[in-house]
């Protein structure tokens, strides 16, 4: 009886210890995205002059100031441009995830995502292997690699194509590399990623997104055919010269914001930012997307429940 | 075929192409005249020009990384189809593979072109059939010499290809420094028509020339099977477009050559892949790297053009800083091409076509 209950003991703890050792969740599964958090920049979408949130550098604002909305019309090349990594995380974003395993050692040696929105689809290593040189090509989706810490998965990736940190024209550089730590709860997965920009980001860059377990759910395809679509003169790039975008201001007077706290930068991140604004007083009345929680209800400035 | 003379300057072949064999060349008659009415031009003042522009016809002064200890290092980076690069410091060679020998586009500074070499042989053990040359600069055209010597082996030597713009200032810069430079280190297989083709190891290869761009010679090379585009120095991702006023470039033929790269490129779906483009230095691209590269050349330009039609002078849009939004991906404060003098030389071209 004594050696029974001893190898019970000591097959547990063989178990125990081989599932920490092993530390790997399977994220599998079919993920529709909640649109809850950070709903009007997410759906229907940001607008034009919103860097609020973001601690853009100098270049950033002034790139994004230039932007004008006709280039992705105007520039066919922009037409089927799709969401980098970083950015399809926040689209729109219904995720499939399915897992590669090592037929060896029945590890998890990769995750495979597709998210709806220009059926993105990405790689993330977890066998080891290196980034690749600077010399390989740069892509949207980028060259990423996972470790384990604990239940969490935390994902490097770099080896990113120029894209945008918000789709306002606010830009994200190829020089940007950023990191994922994937945590899930119940049928609850939440990314929360870290945007590195040397160029474009004066501090890391920290949002997060949530998705739950939705088996019924189907990634469909994306169809996406670039062609003219503007009479333009070949080589057209449209964009604003520094000092005359008009509408940098139409999103500060829509909401009733100090126009300066809409510009971005670091410092109007943190609370003490509210000491700056002065005799800043808000709007008595929401007048724009005061209803908007996700897709149904975001559609119209003016509409919603 | 070597093309030897532009119909601009007469239809004739100038003698020292033909005969020129390992003599430090003669310069013909016409540009010396043409050197006489720079120098005059220069000295009644024309800002604009002083100092870098017809003057400096005969006495260019090539642009060029310094000397980079690391510059040999030689990376092999398989690009698509027959097509490879071999991936420096000192810059990009693109290398072609088949059945009827090695071509190279560019060959690298004159001190890499062993490494050069035993890289290449990593790839074919076949002779070196063709080198095309997409400019005149020694960080391109610097192993010409080394590797037809090293490369040969077929029936006939390695023929060097370039634009005859490109061949014109190699032979004036070597009669500028009085050089005993041999023939095997000029492009002499040249051609003068807006394009040129001919089929090697399986593939159409279209050189196409883009007019005064980086420099008024230089060649974009299309490998229509392997569908790889070789720029030259027309495009780099990491850098500013060295536009080489002396050597007769100017911003709106890059930009030009620009969109001509995005005419032959063709993208896979989503923008992405499909052709892929040797750039002059730096990383494998496609079509979306150069479209984000050129937007950000035609905007500067457009910027310094404001500023200038406005009436500020070098020095005042120097200090309005039109690129400071990206001069964190593409300045440079020193080195051989400056954020300023990308400036300087978009200033200075901005009317030039």
């Amino acid at each position: 009886m004594r050696v029974r209950v001893v190898l019970a003991i000591t097959a547990a703890a063989a178990l125990c210890s081989a599932g920490s050792a092993n530390a790997q969740v399977d994220f599998t599964g079919q993920w529709a995205p909640l649109y809850h958090e950070d709903t009007i920049e997410r759906i229907p979408g940001p607008e034009l002059g919103d860097y609020t949130g973001l601690p853009l550098s100098d270049a950033g604002r002034m790139r994004a100031d230039s932007w004008d909305a006709d280039r992705i019309s105007v520039v066919q090349e922009y037409q089927c441009r799709p969401h980098s990594a970083d950015y399809s995380l926040r689209g729109l974003a219904p995720m499939r995830i399915w897992a590669e395993y090592d037929p060896a050692t029945q590890r998890i040696i990769a995750f495979h995502t597709h998210i709806g929105a220009y059926e993105n689809k990405r790689t993330i290593y977890l066998d080891g292997r290196p980034h690749p040189d600077e010399y390989a090509p740069h892509t949207f989706q980028g060259f990423s690699t996972g470790v384990w810490e604990g239940n969490m998965l935390t994902v490097t990736t770099t080896h990113l194509k120029e894209n945008y940190l918000r789709r306002n024209g606010v830009p994200r550089s190829s020089k940007a590399t950023f990191t994922e730590h994937w945590v899930m709860h119940g049928g609850y997965l939440t990314i929360t990623h870290v945007v590195y920009d040397p160029v474009m980001l004066t501090e890391p860059l920290v949002r997060s997104q949530t998705w739950f377990l939705d088996p019924g759910q189907r990634a469909g395809l994306f169809p996406c055919e670039y062609l003219p679509e503007v009479p333009a003169e070949a080589g057209t790039v449209p964009h604003y010269l520094p000092g005359t975008n008009p509408w940098l201001r139409e999103f500060a007077d829509w909401y009733g914001l100090p126009f300066e706290a809409t510009r971005g930068g670091a410092e109007t991140l943190y609370p003490e930012y509210r000491a700056k604004l002065g005799a800043y007083k808000p709007k008595d009345k929401c007048e724009r997307f005061c209803n908007c929680t996700g897709f149904g209800d975001c559609l119209s400035p003016t509409g919603g429940r | 075929m070597t093309r030897l003379r532009s119909p601009s300057l007469g239809g004739q072949a100038p003698q020292r192409s033909r005969s020129y064999d390992g003599q430090a060349p003669q310069r013909s008659p016409s540009y010396g005249g043409r050197a006489l009415l720079a120098l005059a031009i220069a000295a009644c003042g024309w800002a604009l020009v002083s100092a870098q522009a017809p003057a400096a016809r005969t006495t260019p002064q090539p642009i060029r990384p310094a000397p980079d200890p690391a510059s040999t290092d030689i990376k092999v980076v398989r690009v698509q189809g027959n097509v490879y690069m071999l991936a420096s410091r000192a810059g990009n060679v693109a290398v072609q593979i088949g059945a009827d020998g090695v071509l190279l586009v560019d060959t690298g500074t004159a001190p890499m072109a062993e490494k050069l070499f035993a890289a290449i042989r990593t790839l074919s053990n076949k002779p070196i059939h063709t080198i095309i040359n997409t400019h005149l600069h020694a960080d391109h055209t610097g192993g010409n010499q080394a590797l037809v010597k090293l490369g040969a082996g077929g029936p006939q030597p390695p023929r060097v290809m370039g634009h005859e713009n490109t061949y014109n200032r190699m032979v004036d810069a070597a009669i500028e420094a009085n050089a005993n430079t041999p023939a095997a280190s000029l492009p002499r297989n040249t051609y003068y028509t807006p394009t040129r083709d001919f089929y090697l190891n399986g593939e159409g290869i279209v050189l196409h020339h883009a007019a005064r761009a980086h420099t008024d010679g230089d060649t974009l090379v299309h490998f229509r099977g392997s569908d790889v585009v070789a720029t030259g120095d027309i495009f780099s991702p990491n850098l500013y477009p060295v536009i080489d006023v002396a050597n007769g470039g100017t911003v709106n033929g890059t930009i030009a050559a620009l969109n001509k790269v995005l005419e032959i490129t063709i993208p896979a779906k989503y923008q992405e892949g499909g052709t892929y483009v040797v750039p002059g230095h730096g990383r494998v691209c496609d079509e979306a790297d150069v479209v984000e590269y050129r937007d950000m050349v035609t905007i500067v330009r457009d910027r310094i053009a404001d500023l200038a039609r406005k009436g500020l002078t070098l020095e005042q849009v120097k200090a309005a800083r039109p690129t400071r939004d990206y001069d964190g991906d593409y300045g440079a404060t020193t080195g051989f091409w400056t954020t300023d003098m990308f400036v300087e030389a978009v200033y200075r071209t901005i009317n030039a076509k």
